[in-house]
């Protein structure tokens, strides 16, 4: 229900790809990895930037087309396996197109066998939000934002492992 | 490796420039910037000798007639900047006869980005009519310089005294997916202010964009 209500809210600001969508969740590929959550940036601000619940967030800003994003997925992928006892919450922040999710980023999922939480922001007015997630961030990906308990760090950058461990020893202590 | 070096000596060596000369004429401007941010609205931006797919070179000083230029870093591929190409042919249509011709830059290194390579670009060129050069950044050294970060990131500028001076730094419009979903068109009320001789009112915009693969 709460997952119709964010599409709903999408569907508000979009017209074009409004069939797709509920085409796309009409009809999931596999129950496994189907429906990947469509947020606004409202929406994904509240489910992950705002608690102060003591985890760490790790939200990375991506898409299935972008070659470095692709290539940094596996460090992503590893600190969440290694770090989600220690409540580390790893985000994977899809930009791809909404009419691209069935052809695009569930297959991707599948081949690549993704285990940390995929969601898709679909919020056209990006001059809006980039600057609401960092006035830094020049809107190129990838980008990451590490936030714990309202402190929040962001990089226009690729990461290694070994940086993004780095980095959530330095928020986490 | 050593590319990558040397280009990193030649972009500080210029910003180092850049920005004796801005200070001298500066003295509001106290932020300190990291040296590889580029330019920022009011600087003069560097002319550039770019091959275009035509084979033949290209500056903005061939430009004697040109007010300005929407100068746009682009590439062949990102669904972002495919996405931008009938706009970006629409701007050259409405602009070009006005003073403002688009001028279309690709700085991915093709070694990075098999999709740009100088042949890709011709292709691009044949497959969707570019009505304006679309210049291939050889030595990636010019949008670094420029800063840019991304594709698409565009750059207007305006003639001033034999200087080109940076009005506006950004996105083409507030929706880069879907340009009939647009409500407000950042770069084209930009120029169109320039063109009644009024300050831009919204200098810096944000997009999401790729990478620019180096």
């Amino acid at each position: 229900m709460l997952l119709f209500s964010v599409i709903l809210v999408t569907w508000s600001c979009k017209e074009k790809t409004e069939s797709t969508i509920s085409e796309v969740i009409k009809e999931p590929i596999t129950e496994k990895f189907l429906p990947i959550p469509i947020f606004n940036f409202e929406t994904l601000e509240d489910a992950y930037f705002n608690k102060e619940d003591g985890s760490t967030y790790v939200i990375n800003f991506w898409a299935t087309w972008c070659k470095p994003c692709v290539k940094e997925l596996p460090a992503f992928e590893k600190l969440n396996e290694n770090y989600k006892e220690q409540g580390i919450k790893v985000v994977l922040v899809s930009l791809d197109f909404p009419e691209k999710i069935k052809t695009g980023v569930v297959p991707f999922i599948e081949k690549h066998q993704l285990l940390s939480e995929v969601v898709l922001l679909d919020d056209p007015d990006a001059n809006t939000w980039i600057p609401k997630v960092s006035e830094a961030w020049s809107g190129a990906i990838p980008a990451t934002l590490i936030i714990k308990d309202g402190k929040k760090v962001f990089f226009e950058k690729s990461f290694t492992y070994e940086e993004l461990e780095t980095e959530i020893k330095a928020i986490t202590q | 490796m050593k590319r990558s070096i040397l280009k990193k000596w030649l972009v500080l060596e210029v910003v180092a420039l850049a920005l004796i000369v801005v200070g001298s004429f500066s003295f509001t401007n106290t932020s300190e910037a990291p040296a590889s941010d580029g330019y920022t609205i009011g600087d003069a931006a560097t002319d550039f000798n770019l091959k275009n797919v035509d084979g033949k070179m290209v500056s903005l000083s061939h430009y004697k007639d040109a007010k300005g230029f929407i100068v746009i870093f682009t590439c062949n591929t990102c669904p972002y900047a495919v996405a931008s190409e009938d706009r970006i042919i629409a701007l050259d249509k409405e602009f070009k006869s006005k003073g403002f011709p688009v001028i279309a830059i690709n700085p991915n290194n093709p070694e990075v980005q098999p999709d740009d390579t100088f042949e890709k670009m011709q292709q691009k060129v044949n497959e969707k009519g570019f009505t304006f050069p679309y210049l291939y950044d050889d030595s990636s050294s010019i949008y670094a310089e420029y800063g840019a970060k991304k594709t698409p990131h565009v750059y207007l500028l305006q003639k001033e005294k034999g200087k080109n001076i940076v009005k506006y730094i950004g996105a083409i419009d507030d929706n880069v997916r879907n340009g009939a979903a647009v409500k407000d068109r950042f770069l084209a009320n930009a120029v169109n202010e320039l063109l009644q001789g009024k300050e831009v009112t919204v200098k810096e915009t944000k997009a999401i964009g790729c990478s620019i693969k180096v």
